[in-house]
């Protein structure tokens, strides 16, 4: 019987690849580019090429396991086609329960943070205390340091994980504030209208 | 029963209200307080708020469009009425002309409606994120930082390793010298002086001693007057404390004529 024979082409950052590949199974949060390059201690460029090799390879459709940016950095997840399996075995403690008050508190502090509760409560119209201690447990945001002054109040900022649950790649994936909602000259219109319409 | 189903064009301004300082539709109160022709702080916001919960419980519907709108105007009405608490608020709010002021009660009421609109978005995300698992909870390696020293020199350990290597000072265990000495020793040593003089000073007899010894002594006293062997007076405070002996024939003569 003949041999076949093959060429095998092996890529040069095949090596690098599956080093990044074992760093980012062993890491429970994402890993930047940084991280990565200081633990193969190698050129960032050769680690950004070689992440792109492992955005083909785990992929959906292609692996159970799809590599992600998220969090400014890279990470591991399950692929969507398994997500109904996973949810029969896992939980999602972080987004079960979350309330209205939680999310508009969490818009509050992603968007203006670190910002402190009295500065939530300000906006929100409510106090904030329950709705940001949740947040704290669920590791959604955390502590930034205090107001300036004395006995200045604590501030707040969201986490990595917030972006991670969320799907972010960072906090610049938020949708501009301007393009969210009216804008105060509709509502002033309004309010002077109402005000308008009962002197006359 | 009322049911939650949504019925436009039922605004909140339509809300009569009957107040003590205000009577009339919610609207016009508006009016009023944004022309700073009424003071917010004559207001009873509770009262608005019961008035607005009675004509829900009247009608057999919620119209959720004017919850909305009602509850952002009150709470902006609560703004207002608690920052007259502060004045340096106060002061704020005095310096805003009427046109400020709408204008300022828009700005919020657009800023709350834009993380209203954030906290929507988010939610959306939420859900469409469902399908996406990750590993959570502790992780199985924190990440270890690299810990970069800057040059060190040998001699400088050894220098700080000596210091380390000097003996500690001795610890003085004076503290523990203290000894009291035993009541006892005073009520013997005043039983025996009162067997030969009827009165003496407390002061003459323990003084040279130690403030223990003086403590102690004062308890020696109080267990002979306790006892009732002495009588003790002072002619004023921090006066000699003066003891007289008690005799017991004189004890025994004035508990009957006492009887």
């Amino acid at each position: 019987m003949d041999s076949t024979l093959r060429l095998i082409a092996t890529n040069p950052l095949d090596h690098l690849a599956r080093t990044v590949e074992a760093l980012l199974v062993v890491a429970s949060s994402p890993l930047s580019v940084a991280e990565l390059t200081e633990a193969t201690e190698d050129d960032p460029e050769r680690v950004e090429t070689a992440l792109g090799l492992l955005r083909e390879r785990f992929s959906e459709r292609r692996s159970g396991i799809v590599l992600e940016e998220v969090a400014s950095g890279f990470a591991f997840r399950a692929s969507r086609e398994a997500s109904a399996a996973c949810a029969r075995l896992f939980e999602r403690p972080i987004e079960r329960g979350l309330s209205q008050a939680a999310l508009e508190t969490l818009a509050v502090v992603a968007y203006l943070g670190p910002c402190s509760r009295p500065e939530v409560a300000r906006i929100r119209g409510v106090a904030a205390d329950s709705a940001v201690a949740s947040l704290v447990e669920r590791g959604l945001i955390s502590e930034a340091g205090r107001e300036s002054g004395p006995g200045g109040a604590v501030r707040y900022r969201t986490t990595p994980l917030f972006e991670r649950v969320f799907g972010l790649e960072s906090l610049a994936a938020l949708p501009r504030l301007d393009d969210l909602g009216a804008d105060s000259e509709q509502i002033r219109e309004r309010l002077l209208e109402v005000a308008s319409a009962r002197a006359s | 029963m009322a049911s939650l189903r949504t019925v436009p064009q039922t605004p909140a301004r339509e809300l009569d209200l009957d107040l003590e300082a205000f009577e009339g539709p919610f609207d016009l109160l508006l009016t009023l307080l944004l022309r700073e022709e009424l003071e917010p702080g004559e207001i009873d916001i509770a009262a608005i708020v019961l008035a607005f919960v009675e004509r829900l419980a009247e009608r057999d519907e919620i119209d959720l469009e004017a919850c909305g709108e009602f509850l952002v105007l009150v709470s902006a009405l609560l703004e207002l009425k608690a920052r007259l608490l502060f004045p340096d608020e106060a002061a704020e709010l005095d310096a805003l002309e009427p046109e400020e002021a709408a204008e300022e009660l828009a700005r919020r009421l657009a800023e709350y409606r834009r993380m209203k609109e954030a906290a929507v978005w988010l939610a959306e995300r939420l859900a469409g994120e469902r399908d996406r698992w990750f590993r959570l909870g502790p992780a199985p390696l924190a990440l270890q930082p690299e810990r970069r020293l800057a040059p060190q020199d040998p001699n400088a350990l050894v220098t700080a390793l000596r210091a380390l290597a000097v003996p500690p000072p001795a610890v003085s265990l004076s503290h523990l010298a203290l000894r009291f000495p035993p009541v006892s020793q005073f009520l013997e040593r005043f039983r025996a002086l009162l067997s030969r003089r009827r009165v003496f000073d407390f002061d003459g007899e323990v003084a040279g001693l130690s403030r223990v010894e003086q403590a102690v002594a004062f308890l020696a006293l109080l267990e002979l007057r306790k006892g009732g062997e002495i009588a003790l007076s002072q002619g004023a405070p921090f006066a000699p404390i003066r003891i007289s002996r008690i005799d017991d024939e004189r004890t025994t003569t004035w508990t009957a004529r006492s009887a």
